[in-house]
């Protein structure tokens, strides 16, 4: 849980990250700006292609390059900008102060090492005076804080003779050795059953209350956020459509988007009520040449004619803490001011054809 | 539904399907079996859905793809009209599965990339054809109408038939695959996963479609899903699948409200409700460990491993169904004695 004093660890303003490929510009990330405070969970969701994961990679500057770069923003680390440091300097943020649990764990380990060679070489990369010894029996210890019985025995296994969720925790594991200040969590239960993602969830959230580590946590469930999350991001098509703590985002969806997502997802504990789901109609957007304009506009139940299909919404403060982008809260000031932008950018298309 | 008239459409009996997996030499050779499905029963009445949980490798996909007869069951019955389909001779299975067709999970492997959608569509309908068994010869333009008749059926615009599969997002291929399977105008589809690989917005507007699609054709499901909610919001009836065995089974609105196995209980406890507040007040099962491995035989409850209420009994004993209410069935020892089973069922 976090407290209004604690510091912001994590503050990234404008990020921006593009990919080239041959059939044109792909915007995946596209100006966007949150911020997370010490012991903070912060949720990202959204669904598949929406940038989530790729504003997380930014984050770690993982993008592979070409065709990805990061062409605008900044992200500050306690105090210091992680795209402007060198590559060597990145590489002690990454793992020592960030570290990264990735989607599939089954992917995600070395097949041919065993747990203990990768856990050993995890933490002695990081730090260079400990001990091989010293290294292992910090591991076993780590395991054992996941719940991996019998550590002294299975650190010594490959990963093939570990179960999905087995696996998962020694990601986990992993990437606690180091002590870290932000965890970043990349749809870490995806690929695992309820009862498991259950287990590992209270693990995130007990990691995140004992140790005040920082969780940004990508998701597409949004049952997932409502039981973790303090603060909830939503995107749609590289940009960040609605920011609020969790509680007012589930209770008072402001955009389109967010309402549509909570609505469409059928609900346990409402049982009798099986009318027709509500439903975003049409596909998410090829991200690629989007115009400036709302990219849920074709998708959206409340889209005003003429407005949303032409001028890029502006972003909104509903509340202290409560921020939305979209132009059902534009003032008639805004709108008359992007309309006339709009034409007279239409104008000088016309006039340069 | 007054299930005293109604004759079930399809009715599973004692239906177990073993993979024996061969080791590789040594001295001490011996042939292991992994237990996919270990003895299930049920049956499904017309036009109703009936939902099949559980977590991966308890068997679900296996006990659809065997009633399809897509593998072949080590022993048991499908009745599917009066005939057992494990035993049938080839063209009467074919016959039979002109009413049973699937949908598949992933609608990125399920579809021929190299058939445009109209072939695709319309490849049950020729080899049907080829082989007389459709009520009615069809000429190539009737099945040409049929194939644009299923698309703007489906939601897809029958301008793109002349597309292929990777033209489609996920969503819409889906669509593809369930066209593909009402071609033959089926009684029975058989749902395996159809929505586990799109995402929210999507997966809402599937469900819809399978729903209506249910209410205008009359046809019935077998619906495999491990999402709970997706479950609930979509069957009549629903059966609690873990290791192979059914563990619960009873009526969608009966299990959610009221589940007995502790199975069930931490399974609906684990899954995640989108709402911050009911998710602070609801106080989790957690279960510990993982579903073993299904290889050994059981001689006492498949559950006892991870069960929370576990007896002394349940490590020797296999729990029989108990009747906990009206279409409501559980295999615990513990409701033996609230619920002791009838003379003739020991």
């Amino acid at each position: 849980m976090i407290d209004k004093n604690s510091k912001v660890i994590l503050d990234v303003k404008g990020l921006k990250t593009y990919f080239k490929t041959d059939a044109g510009i792909v915007k995946a990330v596209d100006g966007i700006d949150f911020t997370v405070h010490q012991g903070e969970t912060l949720g990202i969701v959204g669904e598949s292609g929406c940038g989530k994961s790729v504003t997380n990679l930014s984050v770690m500057r993982l993008i592979q390059s070409p065709p990805g770069k990061t062409v605008a923003g900044e992200v500050m680390f306690q105090g210091t900008d992680l795209l402007k440091i060198s590559e060597a300097e990145m590489r002690n943020v990454r793992g020592n102060k960030i570290s990264m649990i990735f989607q599939d764990p089954m992917t995600s380990l070395n097949p041919f090492l065993k747990i203990s060679t990768q856990m050993i070489e995890t933490i002695r990369l990081h730090e260079k005076n400990v001990s091989k010894a010293e290294a292992l029996s910090r591991s076993i210890e780590m395991l054992k804080k996941v719940g991996i019985p019998g550590a002294e025995k299975r650190i010594f296994c490959y990963p093939h003779q570990f179960s999905g969720g087995m696996r998962q925790r020694v990601m986990i594991a992993m990437a606690l050795s180091c002590n870290a200040n932000l965890l970043i969590a990349d749809e870490p239960t995806t690929a695992l059953d309820v009862t498991i993602q259950a287990q590992i969830l209270e693990l995130i959230q007990k990691v995140n209350v004992e140790m005040k580590t920082a969780v940004i946590l990508i998701t597409h469930d949004l049952g997932v956020v409502a039981g973790m999350c303090d603060n909830v991001c939503v995107m749609y098509a590289g940009k960040i459509v609605e920011k609020a703590p969790t509680d007012k985002i589930y209770k008072f969806p402001a955009h389109p988007y967010t309402e549509g997502l909570i609505q469409s997802v059928p609900r346990m504990d409402k049982s009798g009520e099986k009318g027709k789901l509500f439903s975003i109609e049409g596909q998410p957007p090829n991200v690629i040449d989007l115009p400036p304009c709302c990219a849920f506009h074709p998708r959206c139940h409340k889209a005003i004619e003429g407005l949303c299909s032409r001028c890029n919404p502006p972003t909104h403060m509903l509340d202290e803490d409560h921020e939305v982008t979209c132009w059902l809260y534009g003032t008639d000031q805004e709108k008359s001011a992007a309309l006339k932008e709009a034409d007279a950018r239409q104008a000088s298309k016309e006039a340069s054809k | 539904m007054s299930e005293s008239v109604k004759k079930p459409i399809l009715e599973v009996k004692d239906l177990k399907v073993h993979f024996p997996i061969k080791s590789s030499g040594g001295l001490r050779k011996k042939d292991a079996v992994i237990r996919a499905v270990d003895g299930i029963s049920f049956d499904v009445y017309p036009g109703e859905t009936l939902g099949i949980v559980g977590e991966s490798g308890c068997g679900k996909s296996t006990t659809v793809r065997a009633i399809a007869q897509l593998t072949k069951p080590t022993s048991g019955q499908v009745i599917f009209q009066g005939k057992d389909l494990c035993k049938v001779s080839k063209h009467e299975l074919l016959m039979a599965r002109q009413n049973i067709q699937m949908i598949f999970q992933d609608p990125y492997a399920s579809l021929d990339p190299r058939m445009t959608v109209r072939s695709i569509i319309a490849e049950p309908l020729i080899i049907y054809n080829k082989r007389h068994l459709l009520p009615k010869e069809l000429s190539p333009l009737e099945i040409e109408t049929r194939v644009e008749d299923l698309m703007e059926r489906v939601g897809l615009n029958k301008a793109f038939k002349n597309r292929y599969p990777h033209e489609f997002s996920g969503g819409q291929r889906q669509r593809i695959g369930i066209a593909r399977a009402l071609a033959l105008n089926p009684e029975v589809i058989l749902a395996d996963e159809p929505v586990s690989a799109l995402d929210v917005s999507i997966q809402a507007q599937i469900l819809n479609l399978l729903r209506e699609l249910q209410k205008e054709l009359g046809l019935t499901f077998l619906f495999i899903a491990h999402d709970l909610a997706v479950i609930q919001y979509i069957s009549d009836k629903v059966c609690v699948m873990y290791l192979g065995k059914i563990v619960e089974t009873s009526e969608s609105v009966e299990l959610y409200s009221n589940p007995v196995h502790p199975y069930t209980k931490a399974l609906l406890s684990a899954a995640p409700i989108p709402d911050p507040e009911v998710e602070r007040k609801r106080r989790r099962i957690i279960l510990t460990g993982d579903v073993p491995s299904p290889d050994k035989e059981h001689v006492g409850c498949y559950f006892y491993d991870r069960c929370p209420n576990k007896m002394d009994k349940c490590k020797n004993h296999i729990p029989p169904m108990f009747t906990v209410g009206p279409h409501h069935n559980c295999a615990c020892w513990q409701l033996e004695e609230k619920f002791p089973l009838a003379e003739s069922e020991k």
